[in-house]
């Protein structure tokens, strides 16, 4: 209990962003048409491949083989959700170009 | 307190992801906006690698390997995926960013177990939930992947609540114990790897196929609090602040979509569609006999209509007649006939698939035409061309308290003066309940594949022209 304690009152900034956060997101999605949902979660989708900021940390870092293996695959697999996100997002959006 | 180049980075990074979703709400700015955060992650990366005075980055070669290998193979997945197959694309992608996050956690932890001698409880915990979050998210969109491939089905384990239940209990057990200091053995966050892959496979395994879509937003919100509980780890505030909003934005999408579909979010994750109301509704039996019409026919109804209203369902994108129905539009049109889309919200396998369907084949936006608005067309419109719908035009939904469906929000096509349905048979759809609708006076049944039978209604109105 008291770590916990201690630990939110180490990291208070990031709890009353996380707080402001939660609100932000909720704004943002509440008013968009249906026609969108799709390539929004799937844009939003692409967002949290932010991940690989974490990923490429643990890369960096990486002293022995178990965490440099590890590591690599994590690089790899945050790559393919950041790359194909945005693509597949994009090609989605390409459709929604006014016609004529 | 130094303010780095790197900060500053990350700072316009997450105003890009803010901006970026904004955009992303409005079709015309909507592909700005993906490039607007596409951009702002490239930033992200590439001062993570090269600015971080924090951590010293090295493994250049094993980082850059990863990265070109990882953009080429993703990218080649993104061009080259059907547009009919882009919500199984988009589990996929989220499945991966799952799995990185559970990737990171294990490394972290062996780094932890290494390098700090006093145990840090809180830092335990949300690595564990990075990785219990992250590991759920990958093993559950891998099957929501496979059950929209088709190649999984549905499974229902005989008390299957029973074992998610102690499945879950078992994962909190363990991260309290090992948060705690009660299990010290390393090899304990193994067994949490496990039972968090083993609970994303049961979580997901008696969900409908047609239910996919919420599920898929769910497991996307989920990778988005693992992200964030990535950034709490490494008090990198740009992965907080992304893995936040895809949360909230992700939990609040999915709300939506099941409110589009009159379902609650805890039905649908039961998996138990209308079954305590199926036995009242079955009583009740529609009298009426159908009525089928050729494609000649059809053809020659909606050539000598003013208004025709069409209402693309599952049936077309999985006949894959969204071409030969753009085709179609333009022949009635050069018959001077006014053609117009009524979309459904849930028409299809997600929110806005049917959009992105009839926009691929050239089908101009503003002739798709969304639920609200259209619905006081019906009453002026000659001909309703249902094609491969069933559910979001069955008028029990608005009748029939007893039916399943009873309170969705449908197309009112019955308003129409006439209405042909396009099916592949009398089977009923995915709520497993009968339509009245096709046994109205005013409906008329052509049976047959989507494209097969859209085909033939072109090849009438050429004919004929």
């Amino acid at each position: 209990m008291q770590a916990i304690f201690q630990f939110i009152s180490d990291h208070q900034l990031m709890i009353y962003l996380i707080v402001l956060m939660i609100f932000v997101g909720v704004e943002l999605i509440g008013k968009v048409p249906s026609v969108l949902h799709t390539p929004l979660m799937s844009g939003a989708n692409a967002i949290h491949g932010v991940i690989i900021i974490g990923s490429i940390i643990v890369m960096g870092q990486a002293e022995n083989l178990f965490a440099s293996i590890l590591g690599f695959i994590a690089v790899f697999l945050g790559t393919l959700n950041v790359v194909g996100g945005f693509v597949v997002t994009d090609r989605m959006l390409e459709m929604f170009k006014k016609k004529k | 307190m130094k303010l780095s180049i790197l900060d500053l980075i990350y700072i316009l990074s997450a105003f890009s992801f803010v901006f970026g979703i904004k955009l992303l709400g409005k079709p015309s700015t909507a592909r700005r906006g993906n490039t607007i955060a596409a951009v702002g992650m490239t930033a992200a990366i590439v001062g993570t690698i090269f600015l971080n005075e924090s951590v010293m980055v090295k493994n250049y070669p094993w980082i850059f390997g990863a990265l070109i290998l990882g953009s080429i193979i993703g990218t080649l997945m993104a061009k080259r995926v059907q547009m009919t197959q882009m919500p199984q694309m988009v589990s996929f992608f989220n499945g991966m960013g799952g799995a990185c996050a559970a990737l990171i956690s294990i490394v972290e932890y062996d780094h932890f177990l290494h390098h700090t001698a006093s145990s840090d409880s809180a830092r335990i915990v949300i690595l564990l939930l990075g990785l219990i979050i992250g590991s759920v998210s990958f093993s559950g969109s891998m099957i929501a992947f496979g059950k929209l491939e088709e190649k999984i089905k549905d499974l229902h384990l005989p008390a299957q609540q029973v074992i998610n239940m102690v499945v879950l209990l078992a994962i909190v057990g363990l991260e309290v114990g090992m948060a705690g200091g009660y299990l010290s053995n390393p090899a304990f966050i193994y067994l949490i790897l496990g039972l968090s892959l083993i609970y994303g496979l049961l979580f997901v395994f008696p969900i409908g196929g047609a239910d996919m879509p919420v599920v898929i937003s769910l497991l996307n919100s989920f990778t988005g609090v693992a992200t964030a509980f990535g950034g709490f780890l490494y008090d990198n505030k740009v992965m907080l602040f992304g893995g936040i909003l895809v949360g909230s934005a992700g939990t609040l999408l999915t709300v939506m979509m099941c409110k589009a579909m009159n379902r609650s979010l805890t039905n649908v994750l039961l998996g138990n569609f209308g079954s305590g109301s199926k036995a009242a509704s079955a009583g009740k039996t529609i009298t009426g006999s159908i009525k089928e019409v050729s494609a000649s026919d059809a053809a020659i109804l909606m050539k000598y209509s003013k208004k025709v209203i069409v209402v693309p369902g599952y049936g077309l994108a999985v006949a894959q007649a969204q071409h030969v129905c753009h085709e179609l539009e333009i022949c009635l049109e050069a018959e001077g006939v006014e053609l117009k889309y009524a979309i459904h919200p849930v028409a299809g396998r997600m929110p806005g698939h049917m959009n992105i369907l009839l926009a691929e084949s050239n089908v101009s936006y503003d002739k798709l035409v969304e639920m609200e608005s259209i619905n006081p067309e019906f009453k002026t419109t000659d001909v309703v061309l249902v094609v491969g719908a069933n559910d979001v035009v069955n008028p029990a939904a608005k009748t029939d308290p007893t039916s399943p469906i009873y309170g969705m929000p449908i197309l009112d096509v019955e308003d129409a003066a006439n209405v042909i349905v396009m099916k592949r048979s009398m089977r009923s759809g995915y709520a497993g309940i009968e339509n009245e609708l096709f046994y109205s006076p005013k409906t008329r049944m052509l049976f047959g594949d989507a494209k097969k039978m859209m085909t033939e209604l072109v090849n009438e109105l050429k004919a004929s022209a």
